[in-house]
């Protein structure tokens, strides 16, 4: 359990950490975006529920860190036609909590929601996620070791998700 | 039929090399294909191996309509649809689950899961009323191959064999690739959404012209193999195998290549267990042949695709609104390679996969481009003046060639047209 103090001051870090992970997937820096992730980044966004188990169930995005490098280096091509052009996005972020179960091997349990606003060829887009994140300090920077997004509406029929979410 | 010209409006849209861009986008065009196609022929619903169990049942559609398919008591598959027969509630509002029976909300009107009405409440107000009048609705004729169910709300018909004609034996094929001949859907299904018509999906499926340009970002960062197979170069075929069903045959290919497992980008010493169960199942040599040919690359009318590694079933719920459910393929008795099917599914495709979000784009971008009334038609000749028969007799073509659209749509008009 940490003291008080401290936690306000990885609350304040946190924070600052997600409101940008949130800029740089608004604004498709990729690159700088990946950057964030840890070696061993788990990038999880759920179909069905959010307690399905990824190794025998659909999910729609389950990668891997390789997987994870895929994907952006996919985007990048810039022939990636579902984000060529690239959605305009915004999104908020809010309820951020640091969680009551802490993991003991030091990483850092989180939990936002979010809501984004996607314009895109097709039509406006609105999608409403919780966030659940495992944190850690890597050379004194925060980094993502797993995002699982867990869309309200991931039980029903959904349109193409393409940009990073 | 149209009095002045004496041609069907049918013949007019539908020509040998070229469709008219309304198909896709007049509403009381698609209302005929729910009532001509959705609502007459064979169309897949659901898989045997969803209700493993006695009273299991798993929710499914034809077109809009919800459909329960139940196992019953007795172990017998069942399509029924979701409406009370009362005042039309639907009775189940669950994906899935174990169930005897089911009780409508509204005035308690029990259901077996045979269909059924068991009870209702308050029966004093109904005497002298025959029960079995009042059942569950029900998809008129049920029929399985090799554990893929399908339904027709048509009293007469085809049978299923029938229909399926020449592309059973791309089933038989499939099932091959299970050391125990099942396959199995068991991995759950990723619903992906896009903004038009059902029959750009349905053609895209065995487009063989696409996949160079429309997958070229993934191709060239992933290091793919599948890029060629479709390349001009290629030797795989596209194949109508009539009544609508078509495929992309690309054992010439793998055939070449002569590696058991290419076809999956592996090879057998990265799959052991597999290979020693295919191999104690089939015999070396037939164990050999199952795993360079693959599985099928099959386009089922009008929505049961099955993609080599994973199954899609198209769902049309307005002229330009569409439903791809997918799951990956599962190999009854095939643990290691049933892992990587599901890995590779999950990359690939539903709504952030590498290759579907591009295809889905082009859905939606075709579907507001026909919109637009010039030229009016699409253009399918792509290797018309090429295509011939294989030995079975059927029409085959260049993989890039546009032979299963012209098969599609030659189909389609023989089901829209007045008999």
């Amino acid at each position: 359990m940490l003291s008080r103090e401290s936690s306000a001051t990885l609350m304040s870090a946190v924070t600052a950490f997600l409101y940008r992970e949130a800029r740089l997937q608004d604004e498709h820096q990729y690159e700088a975006w990946e950057k964030l992730w840890t070696d061993d980044g788990v990038y999880w966004v759920p179909a069905n529920g959010a307690d399905i188990d990824p190794e025998r169930q659909m999910s729609i995005i389950y990668d891997n860190r390789s997987r994870i490098t895929l994907r952006v280096r996919q985007l990048m091509t810039g022939k990636h036609f579902t984000q060529t052009p690239q959605s305009n996005l915004r999104r908020l972020i809010s309820n951020i909590e640091l969680m009551d179960q802490q993991p003991d091997d030091g990483d850092i349990a989180v939990a936002s929601n979010s809501l984004i606003f996607e314009s895109s060829l097709r039509d406006d887009t609105l999608w409403a996620a919780r966030n659940e994140y495992r944190l850690r300090h890597v050379d004194g920077e925060l980094r993502m070791a797993a995002k699982k997004v867990v869309l309200v509406n991931n039980d029903k029929a959904i349109y193409t998700l393409s940009f990073l979410v | 039929m149209n009095v002045m010209t004496g041609v069907s409006p049918w013949e007019r849209l539908i020509r040998p090399d070229r469709v008219h861009g309304s198909l896709y986008t007049d509403s009381a065009i698609f209302e005929a294909e729910l009532k001509n196609i959705w609502y007459r022929t064979w169309v897949y619903v659901g898989h045997e191996s969803e209700v493993p169990n006695v009273n299991d049942y798993v929710i499914k559609s034809i077109g809009p309509q919800s459909i329960i398919m139940t196992r019953d008591e007795q172990g017998k598959v069942n399509l029924l649809l979701n409406r009370c027969s009362h005042r039309g509630n639907q009775v189940c509002s669950y994906e899935r689950g174990n169930a005897r029976s089911f009780t409508c909300p509204f005035h308690s009107w029990t259901f077996a899961n045979d269909g059924r009405l068991v009870g209702y409440a308050f029966p004093d107000g109904y005497e002298g009323q025959d029960k079995s009048q009042l059942a569950l609705g029900r998809v008129t004729r049920v029929e399985s191959y090799r554990g893929f169910v399908f339904g027709s709300f048509a009293a007469d018909g085809p049978t299923l064999k029938q229909h399926l004609g020449g592309a059973a034996e791309t089933i038989d094929r499939l099932v091959r690739s299970s050391p125990e001949g099942e396959v199995e859907v068991t991995a759950g299904f990723l619903k992906h959404r896009v903004k038009a018509n059902w029959k750009f999906i349905l053609e895209n499926e065995c487009d063989g012209y696409h996949p160079a340009f429309v997958h070229t970002s993934i191709f060239g960062v992933a290091d793919s193999m599948i890029g060629k197979l479709y390349g001009g170069a290629s030797t795989a075929l596209t194949r109508d195998y009539g009544n609508g069903h078509t495929e992309i045959d690309l054992r010439p290919e793998f055939r070449k290549r002569g590696a058991p497992m290419s076809w999956f980008g592996t090879s057998e010493e990265r799959l052991p267990d597999y290979t020693a169960r295919m191999k104690a199942a089939y015999g070396d040599t037939a164990a050999r042949e199952i795993m360079i040919d693959g599985t099928p690359h099959v386009m089922i009318f009008p929505n049961l695709f099955i993609a080599e590694i994973q199954m899609f079933v198209i769902q049309p719920l307005g002229v330009d609104d569409s439903v791809q459910h997918v799951t990956a393929l599962q190999f009854k008795g095939a643990p290691d390679l049933n892992r990587r099917l599901r890995q590779q599914t999950m990359g690939s495709v539903g709504p952030a996969g590498f290759l579907l979000a591009d295809d889905s784009e082009m859905y939606e971008r075709c579907h507001r481009g026909v919109l637009a009334r010039n030229p009016e038609w699409i253009f399918l000749g792509r290797g018309e003046k090429r295509e011939r028969r294989d030995e079975l007799g059927f029409t085959v073509g260049h993989v890039t060639d546009e032979v299963p659209s012209r098969g599609i749509w030659s189909h389609y008009r023989k089901l829209m047209e007045p008999a």
